[in-house]
């Protein structure tokens, strides 16, 4: 069964929040343990946050992360808001 | 005079090779002089403040990049990688100096037009710095501030038809040797397959969702010419099921001397003349050649493939007619474990568009066994090491052949399950032990 994307969206940001004092950035999948969905059902949610600027894409060049935007050191670092 | 003292890099200038200090020197000159009148989008001196950081990386014998950035282009989660120098004081122009990854044509051919015109892009938008070719196979553009990505973008994706190439825990831009354009020896048209599967993973290749990178190459040939058994995580190499076909007049040329061994390749020097034996028959690894009389005979089913007779001899023998693909996975460089070659995962299938068959038999199961098993930074040929072949054939569902064993008795990773046995584990131990005591 597709997810439903509202109730997805407000976990995913929740679930973010909460580890907000630890961590800033997240494997793809710290996000689909939070779904508890497959990794294809999860990209779905986490594309179309993406797009909706609700999640943010990091990258070292080698691994990509994502983080709730204006969150962590990159940030402010960058100069972007 | 140059904008930084860098007695370090100039000593690098010295060697008797073509050095990148020497063009950066180069480029920075132009840039300064600025002949053609171009209105540079970002700092004029960056070439210079490139150097001047990489001198003090060598004094310090530390980086002065930070690592990774957010910035990239709107939809994609590729392609673009933020870095920033930690000194940005003393080297403004490099402060923000993001890369630019470019899907490269197939074959990695260009028209000198197509050339110019990325070029010019990059003078104007960028550092003018590039890298022909990164070892993914890709264009990388090196050097770039925030404000002229989504620019640059635009100008690829709208005027030059040129996509991004793939970053980070993507689908990396697939790359490919020259097949079937240049190469009597491509079995398959690598180019064809290449772009089939890169517009059939344009979501896999921009929007990251893999535990780590994944690397599709194709070769041709054994001869691996884009080292795909080496490199990639799914490595595509063109072989034959028929026969190696003999032209024996051809052999006899090149025993005579009428044809250059090796294409010619080797006219540097007087190497004496050509001795088949010692040249090709005695360097053949399973000793599958011989002759007899005036004839050149194979025994094709002990040929491993090693390329190495026909590429002494490519007038007198040729691939075989019955052509298709084998498939190894799990090449990687060695940052976890060494490095490891890629397993043999399919002995042969045909490649023939649309190429079902590879998508929905080999990689997507493969994929969707990596995106849910494997650990995060972990590249397939780790899972493979991980879990086990013998895992990696159920997923793809196919009988476990002898070809997939690399080396017998040392790494015998293929077991029986029980429900695989006639009558299983159990036994009778009283007739056992008529035969065998405590």
């Amino acid at each position: 069964m597709a997810l439903d994307y509202e109730e997805s969206k407000q976990k995913i940001i929740e679930g973010l929040k909460k580890k907000q004092k630890t961590k800033s950035k997240f494997y793809f999948n710290d996000l689909s343990k939070i779904l508890n969905a497959k990794p294809r059902e999860a990209k779905k949610i986490v594309n179309r946050m993406v797009e909706e600027g609700l999640l943010e894409y990091w990258s070292s060049g080698s691994t990509s992360m994502y983080g709730l935007p204006g969150t962590g050191k990159q940030a402010a670092a960058e100069h972007e808001d | 005079m140059a904008k930084h003292e860098t007695p370090m890099l100039d000593q690098l200038e010295s060697g008797p090779w073509p050095s990148f200090v020497s063009d950066m020197k180069a480029l920075a000159e132009k840039r300064a002089k600025n002949e053609e009148g171009i209105e540079f989008q970002i700092p004029t001196d960056v070439v210079e403040d490139i150097l001047g950081v990489l001198e003090l990386s060598y004094k310090h014998g530390r980086t002065h990049w930070k690592h990774g950035g957010i910035v990239g282009v709107f939809g994609y989660g590729g392609g673009v990688i933020g870095r920033y120098c930690d000194q940005p004081e003393m080297f403004p122009g490099v402060a923000h100096f993001h890369t630019m990854r470019v899907n490269q044509p197939g074959g990695k051919f260009y028209t000198t037009d197509y050339l110019r015109k990325l070029c010019d892009l990059w003078d104007f938008r960028g550092s003018g710095v590039m890298n022909m070719h990164g070892s993914t196979g890709d264009i990388i553009f090196l050097g770039t501030t925030t404000p002229q990505l989504e620019e640059i973008f635009y100008e690829m994706t709208h005027n030059l038809n040129q996509d991004l190439g793939g970053s980070g825990s993507n689908l990396r831009t697939p790359s490919d040797c020259i097949g079937q354009a240049r190469c009597e020896f491509a079995c398959y048209d690598t180019q064809d397959l290449c772009y089939d599967l890169t517009q059939e993973y344009q979501d896999e290749l921009h929007r990251p969702a893999f535990p780590y990178k994944f690397k599709f190459k194709f070769d041709g040939c054994p001869n691996c010419c884009v080292a795909s058994i080496a490199r990639s995580d799914l490595s595509f190499i063109g072989t034959w099921r028929d026969d190696i076909k003999i032209d024996q007049e051809a052999v006899q040329a090149y025993i005579g001397g009428e044809l250059k061994p090796n294409g010619g390749a080797h006219s540097g020097r007087d190497w004496g003349p050509f001795d088949i034996q010692k040249e090709v028959l005695d360097l053949c690894p399973t000793k599958c050649m011989w002759m007899e009389g005036k004839e050149l005979k194979i025994d094709n089913k002990e040929c491993n493939r090693c390329m190495h007779c026909i590429n002494v001899m490519p007038r007198a023998l040729r691939i075989g007619d019955d052509r298709g693909i084998t498939i190894l996975a799990g090449a990687k460089a060695p940052i976890l474990d060494g490095a490891q070659m890629g397993t043999l995962i399919v002995p042969f299938i045909k490649a023939e568009p649309p190429y079902t068959e590879i998508k929905e038999n080999v990689i997507e199961p493969i994929w969707d066994w990596w995106m849910e098993e494997g650990k995060n930074r972990e590249r397939l040929g780790e899972l493979m090491k991980r879990q086990g072949l013998q895992k990696m054939i159920e997923i793809l569902g196919v009988d476990p052949d002898p070809r997939m064993v690399q080396e017998p008795r040392s790494n015998p990773y293929i077991f029986w399950k029980e429900e695989e046995v006639p009558g299983g584990w159990k036994r009778d131990i009283k007739e056992f032990r008529k035969y065998h005591q405590r």
